[in-house]
């Protein structure tokens, strides 16, 4: 199946096939980033701003802060989790495990 | 392209949703398809319902809208039947109980907890009584605000009241307007003071006057494009037009339709008619809105009132309508402090019957969150102010309880960061028992909003708090932007953000050691915003200092990731949603 992807409600959460499975208010830690100058940053999801879904890997572009600086900004395209191909069922990265965003331009819908 | 919420809008929206919500109703949860939840959750808020958030699925948001916060002679008790029948959730809330009414920033009324099931009843109720939910979310013209003694105000320009009824009968269904490209927000001023908060509205009518045909015409200016949402604020901008009272329909339809044809329907982020404003400029504005969408001259704009405005201005003198005040026909209009503007069903229910025995039973809604009981007879005004409610609901507050704004927060909000109302009401208290008041403040705004979409409005306030988080011993924890300096008045002014993720727990200290430095350095007659402003940004970052005090916050972890906040087991697994019309756990599918 095909996976449906969103956000929603002001870029409060993400949905996808229909669930809600990703909310604003948590932190993630960033590596390799040029989000800031932190070593690591320690990112508040604020909002997503941008999600798209290719072969059942769920990204998104996520506007917020890291606590650790203050720099604000949006983050490069961020892996959300992945949703069964078949099932559609998501399983989601865990936000406070190390992520490294992906500059990477690929077909996007704006909400 | 279009966004995906406009596809869905495309498919149906607006007056035609209300058949798809009573069949859902009937049929129960389980009948809206899964695979359509979002569609469908998007359509239902332009009926005034937003679904809750993550852990309390099933349930939803109601919101009424009634325009300048009128509340007629017989509604308020219907609410309060309302909400008592049909606004409680699993576990009540620790301040508040079970079964609360919200009166909100934009003068209309927020109920909790409501199943999909009851929806049909409910509308019954209200709209019994002439109240409605119509057009209370979603993309279209939202509930219209202005000052909330409009007619009954000895401050009066010109009565704002029936030009705000009249566009409410105008464009609540009205299927022109139905589908715009985001949120509408219109206020209507008639007084001298500026209470009508125009600066932050859409579409803004304030009192002017112009001279036609040789005579002097009192009516309105027109700003467009103000608003506070995604730190991205905007004071509406005036686009020279003038407007009489029997032309403001015409000129506020041409609006809306400009912002129809010509707001980005493709980038929500970017919808807002501010940022079409922010494009074209106000002369462009001006211009097409001539040119395309109406078909009369428009008149160029009159003399505005607007060096008079005292409303939330910062010095004390009109900073809102709380306490006794008299009308121009002999009455007493009473404004009471309602704390972050939530009361219970049984306390509403009082307050109708004190309006409707000592009053008119009107009740008006303020854009503080607070209610206002009009039309109390000076024989009776003493046997009013000695009722026992209103021991809880002053006239004559603390400072601290009468400043007290906050938004919904995570209790039920999506977008929301950290916890809001009960953190305010413990702000309140402890800063009311442990805090002097600097001499001559007797009114001293604090605004508590969750994110940055800006319910509480906290750019226009004193002191201005917006959610966050920091670490603490290492551990997240929830934590506030503090800005100061912020407020409306004849220099409308955003605050300045000075203070960055500072823990929940130390904003109470630094708002004692903050009010510390100004009663210290102040000169002679300075009001507090005006010591913020003689400030460099530079010099107020700093000014004071975060600390912790004897205050505790019950609510410094991760409350979002909570099914409820206050539940004794919060885990999001504890969660009984989504639930049957009978409040039951509806089985899982997995």
């Amino acid at each position: 199946m095909v996976t449906s992807v969103h956000q929603l409600d002001d870029g409060a959460w993400v949905s996808v096939n229909d669930s809600r499975e990703v909310n604003v208010s948590d932190l993630w830690q960033l590596a390799r980033s040029d989000f800031c100058g932190c070593e690591q940053a320690d990112f508040l999801a604020e909002g997503f701003v941008e999600v798209s879904a290719a072969a059942g890997r769920v990204e998104a572009r996520i506007a917020g802060r890291c606590i650790a600086c203050g720099e604000e900004g949006v983050t490069d395209w961020l892996e959300l989790g992945r949703a069964d191909p078949e099932s559609g069922e998501f399983r989601s990265v865990v936000p406070e495990s190390v992520h490294v965003p992906d500059r990477r331009r690929r077909l996007a819908t704006p909400e | 392209m279009p966004s995906k919420v406009e596809g869905w809008k495309s498919e149906a929206y607006g007056n035609e949703v209300r058949e798809h919500i009573l069949e859902f109703a009937e049929e129960g949860w389980d009948a809206i398809p899964e695979d359509e939840h979002d569609a469908w959750f998007e359509r239902f808020k332009w009926w005034g319902l937003y679904h809750q958030r993550k852990g309390q699925e099933s349930y939803f948001m109601m919101r009424i809208g009634t325009p300048n916060g009128v509340l007629e002679p017989g509604q308020l008790e219907v609410v309060a039947d309302v909400a008592d029948e049909y606004a409680r959730g699993p576990v009540d809330n620790p301040e508040f109980g079970g079964a609360v009414c919200d009166w909100t920033t934009r003068q209309s009324i927020q109920l909790h907890w409501i199943k999909l099931e009851d929806i049909p009843d409910i509308w019954e109720e209200l709209e019994a009584v002439g109240l409605s939910t119509q057009q209370a979310c979603g993309d279209s013209w939202r509930n219209i605000v202005g000052c909330p003694v409009a007619g009954k105000d000895t401050e009066e320009f010109i009565d704002a009241w029936p030009v705000a009824e009249k566009l409410n009968e105008r464009f609540k269904g009205n299927e022109d307007h139905t589908n715009l490209p985001r949120k509408w927000k219109v206020s209507v001023t008639g007084c001298s003071e500026g209470c009508g908060q125009g600066d932050i509205n859409d579409l803004a009518f304030e009192p002017a006057v112009k001279e036609i045909a040789g005579e002097e015409v009192k009516g309105f200016n027109v700003r467009v494009g103000g608003g506070l949402a995604r730190k991205e604020p905007r004071f509406a901008r005036s686009i020279d037009v003038f407007c009489t009272p029997d032309e403001v329909g015409d000129v506020a339809g041409a609006c809306s339709t400009l912002f129809r044809e010509h707001g980005d329907r493709e980038d929500r982020f970017n919808a807002r008619i501010k940022f079409l404003v922010d494009e074209w400029g106000t002369e462009k504005f001006r211009r097409v809105l001539q040119e395309e969408f109406v078909d009369f001259d428009l008149r160029s704009a009159g003399e505005d009132l607007r060096d008079e405005y005292t409303y939330n201005a910062g010095d004390g003198e009109h900073g809102d309508h709380v306490g006794v005040h008299e009308q121009p026909d002999g009455n007493y209009y009473v404004g009471l402090s309602v704390l972050v503007g939530r009361m219970g069903a049984d306390d509403t229910r009082e307050l109708a019957r004190l309006a409707d025995e000592y009053g008119s039973g009107e009740v008006r809604i303020t854009q503080r969150q607070n209610l206002i009981v009009t039309d109390v007879d000076s024989d009776r005004l003493d046997a009013f102010l000695d009722e026992p409610l209103l021991e809880d609901y002053s006239p004559d507050p603390h400072p601290f309880m009468r400043g007290s704004i906050a938004c919904t927060g995570t209790e039920y909000c999506s977008l929301s960061i950290v916890e809001t109302k009960n953190r305010q009401v413990r702000y309140a208290r402890w800063l009311k028992e442990n805090v002097e008041v600097p001499a001559g403040v007797e009114d001293f705004h604090i605004h508590l909003s969750g994110c940055t979409a800006s319910c509480a409005q906290p750019q226009i306030a004193d002191i201005s708090l917006r959610g966050m988080k920091t670490r603490k011993d290492g551990e997240p924890v929830e934590a506030f932007d503090i800005g100061l300096g912020g407020g409306l008045g004849e220099n409308p002014q955003f605050a300045d953000w000075v203070e960055m993720r500072v823990a929940a727990d130390e904003v109470p200290g630094y708002v004692e050691n903050l009010l510390a430095v100004y009663e210290q350095r102040r000169r002679d007659g300075e009001s507090f915003r005006e010591f913020i402003a003689r400030h460099e940004e530079d010099d107020l970052n700093g000014l004071a200092e975060p600390e912790e005090t004897s205050y505790e916050d019950p609510y410094m972890h991760n409350t979002k990731m909570t099914w409820y906040p206050y539940a004794d087991e919060d885990d999001m697994s504890a969660s009984p949603a989504p639930t049957n019309g009978q409040g039951e756990p509806l089985p899982s599918d997995d």
